[in-house]
């Protein structure tokens, strides 16, 4: 067993997160400090926070989950992931920061005067970012028990309290410490154990990764299984459990819980919910590779959700504040643009290498660990384990960044618009806002971390992508138009993240549509805050050239500005 | 408006041909929001937005359109180029590096625009 190292990783992690939180806590003096570190972050410092703190778990994990059991389309997800800050530099970055305002419904307040929006606005950011903790939570306890044998629930209640114990007591100077050191961190535990894994696959003769056959055992593979489960059964194997011989039958079986031992050479009997696809399949694009449906509608969906939802994220907002102007903001931007794509050249490496030598995940169901299982799998021995506790230090850094990110801007709204803004108030909204995701966390059923990461974006995407982009570009837009596109695209996105989630409609046409909404949410939400704002033309704000001067008039100028 | 009208020829602020009356400097029309201040905000303003809608627009064509080729082109799905599916080489690895080549455009050019602008405003 792994445990010791594994457990090392964690507690490392934890205590470097917590150390370097303690030591730019004693920066920390003022409730500007607090906020926004006092807006003076280097922009190579500022970039590696806003790349530590966006690598998730969905990134982390997920994306190599999801291009293990689907294949080719689900590379969408790591691109979109970085062509969301090309579209938030081309159209949101320097305006943005020019603004002036540290969360989404201050942008919305600065430009637009009007309380009723800002209120919306901070539901709205509070939604996403509950929406975006759960499934960094869940990431946590899968981790846990995929490599320690842990229960589910101890890996989400350690990132939530570390991440509230260090968000609550640093604030945003000391996360921005904490976040650039776990981005490097997480391209090392990512970039390592890949060259040691192709090494591996070298010396294994470089099997094709996308062969004809499907998964297959390539050896007598034991398959622990700690809750029963359903699985498809493609060609009739003997199979060797608590002892005893048992033949499965072609179709549906269930297996108990228990030990499995299959034969090598046997065919992956996979879990229901994804379907046994060749490699041929599954390295092609649009072929449906594990049961998509509809596979172009979502390839679009998912595109316009990521390309245009990034820029949303109340995370990824709060971190432009702390650039020091307008053009520090372009330039942080471009850096990030830098480090992310080095990052994502991974993931897609290990969803490959796992259909090879972790094919039993399918049978589980459980793809989001397949970043864990590989070392273990390709490589064994002590060398093996080390990795796999590099691995495991990696997610836990991507579980507490992009969680402690998600904290300080949904405390920020929290202690903005429901309580009073002072330090200590900010204490108690850290906690707030970490007790619910927990709750639902553990509550909730998991679907793919990258899935449910997913539909975040797409409900940013269908609300505070159009009040950024009109509001920064187009003077005509009114308070009851951003208020009605807020409202509209927010319930269109959010019951249909509510109806994936509980899985309330199943196949076809109506469940591909709820399961990637942005495509038919994010132009309704564009319609109706042109349309209700055209409708209300006497309602521009008074002020609305002074803001826009404000959003675009460069530093240069030296103008006088309102922050 | 007792002020006698200015007119002010505005040509976006790649020209550097705005001319203006003697008398107040343009800095001064741009804190204060006169016809004159407006009108050179809003040329940059107007130029910011054509150049983050042109390059959204390219490379929306360029990668937005993948999945239309892969779909009216299936053999674009099998296709080896250097030992490595076309699709996997595009989204795995080469769109990397061109966002960053497009990121690095914008900001050298959104620079210019303001560059020009902040001339244009201080010669006045």
């Amino acid at each position: 067993m792994t445990v010791p190292y594994d457990i090392v990783a964690v507690v490392v992690v934890v205590a470097l997160t917590l150390g370097i939180g303690v030591y730019g806590l004693r920066l920390a003096r003022t409730t500007s400090d607090f906020m926004v570190a006092s807006r003076a972050v280097s922009p190579t410092l500022n970039a590696s926070a806003i790349s530590g703190e966006y690598l998730s778990a969905a990134s982390f994990l997920g994306i190599a989950g999801l291009v293990f059991a689907y294949g080719a389309d689900m590379l969408w997800y790591p691109v979109g992931f970085v062509a969301g800050y090309l579209v938030l530099l081309l159209l949101v970055a320097a305006p943005l920061r020019r603004s002036g305002a540290y969360t989404v419904p201050d942008f919305a307040e600065v430009r637009l005067g009007s309380t009723a929006v800002r209120r919306i606005a901070s539901v709205l950011v509070v939604a996403i970012g509950w929406l975006y903790l759960v499934p960094q939570l869940q990431g946590a306890g899968l981790t846990l028990r995929a490599t320690t044998g842990a229960p589910v629930w101890l890996g989400a209640v350690v990132v939530a309290v570390v991440v509230t114990v260090n968000v609550a007591g640093g604030g945003m100077r000391s996360a921005t410490f904490v976040q650039a050191f776990q981005y490097w961190l997480k391209l090392t535990a990512l970039a390592v154990p890949a060259v040691f894994l192709l090494l591996a696959w070298q010396g294994d003769g470089a099997p094709d990764l996308a062969g004809p056959a499907g998964p297959t055992f390539r050896e007598a593979t034991s398959v622990r299984l700690d809750a029963p489960v359903v699985v498809e059964v493609v060609e009739p194997v003997v199979v060797r459990q608590d002892g005893r011989d048992r033949l499965l039958g072609t179709g549906r079986v269930r297996l108990s819980e228990g030990t499995v031992v299959f034969p090598a050479g046997s065919a992956v009997p996979q879990v229901e919910s994804i379907e046994r696809a060749t490699g041929d399949t599954w390295a092609q694009p649009l072929s449906g590779a594990g049961g998509l449906e509809h596979p172009l509608y979502a390839t679009y969906a998912l595109v316009l959700a990521t390309f245009l939802g990034t820029m949303g994220l109340p995370h990824v907002l709060v971190r432009f504040y702390t650039n020091a102007d307008g053009a520090a903001a372009r330039r942080t931007t471009l850096v990030v643009l830098g480090l992310l794509g080095a990052f994502y050249l991974l993931p897609a490496l290990y969803g490959a290498l796992g259909r090879l030598y972790a094919p039993e995940l399918l049978l589980t169901g459980r793809t989001d660990a397949v970043v864990l299982a590989l070392p273990g799998a390709l490589v064994g021995g002590l060398t093996g384990d080390l990795l796999q506790a590099l691995l495991v230090a990696g997610a836990f850094a991507a579980f507490l960044s992009t969680s402690s990110g998600l904290l300080v801007s949904t405390a920020g709204v929290l202690v903005q618009d429901v309580l009073r803004g002072t330090v200590r108030d900010f204490r108690r909204a850290s906690v707030l806002a970490a007790v619910v995701p927990l709750v639902l966390a553990l509550a909730a059923t998991s679907l793919p971390i990258g899935q449910v990461v997913g539909l975040a974006f797409a409900m940013a995407a269908s609300t505070f992508c159009p009040l950024l982009v009109l509001g920064i570009w187009w003077r005509g837009l009114t308070a009851p138009g951003a208020a009605a596109g807020l409202v509209v695209g927010g319930g269109l996105s959010a019951t249909a993240v509510l109806a994936t989630l509980t899985g309330a409609v199943d196949g076809g046409w109506p469940a591909a549509l709820l399961a990637q909404p942005a495509a038919w949410t994010v132009p309704t939400a564009f319609a109706v805050m042109v349309g209700v704002s055209l409708a209300t033309r006497g309602r521009v704000p008074a002020g609305v050239a002074r803001t826009m001067l404000q959003l675009h008039a460069p530093e240069a100028l030296g103008l006088s500005r309102g922050r | 408006m007792n002020e006698p009208t200015r007119r002010v020829a505005v040509r976006g602020p790649g020209t550097r041909a705005v001319r203006r009356a003697p008398g107040r400097p343009a800095i001064t029309a741009l804190d204060e929001q006169d016809v004159v201040g407006d009108l050179l905000i809003r040329s940059l303003v107007r130029a910011q937005l054509v150049l983050g809608l042109r390059l959204a627009a390219v490379f929306g064509c360029l990668i937005g359109g993948l999945p239309l080729l892969f779909a009216v082109a299936p053999s674009t799905r099998r296709v080896e180029v250097l030992g490595v599916a076309l699709p996997w080489l595009v989204l795995g690895g080469l769109v990397y590096p061109a966002l960053l080549a497009g990121g690095w455009l914008y900001v050298r050019l959104a620079e210019r625009n303001e560059r020009d602008f902040v001339d244009l405003v201080e010669r006045s």
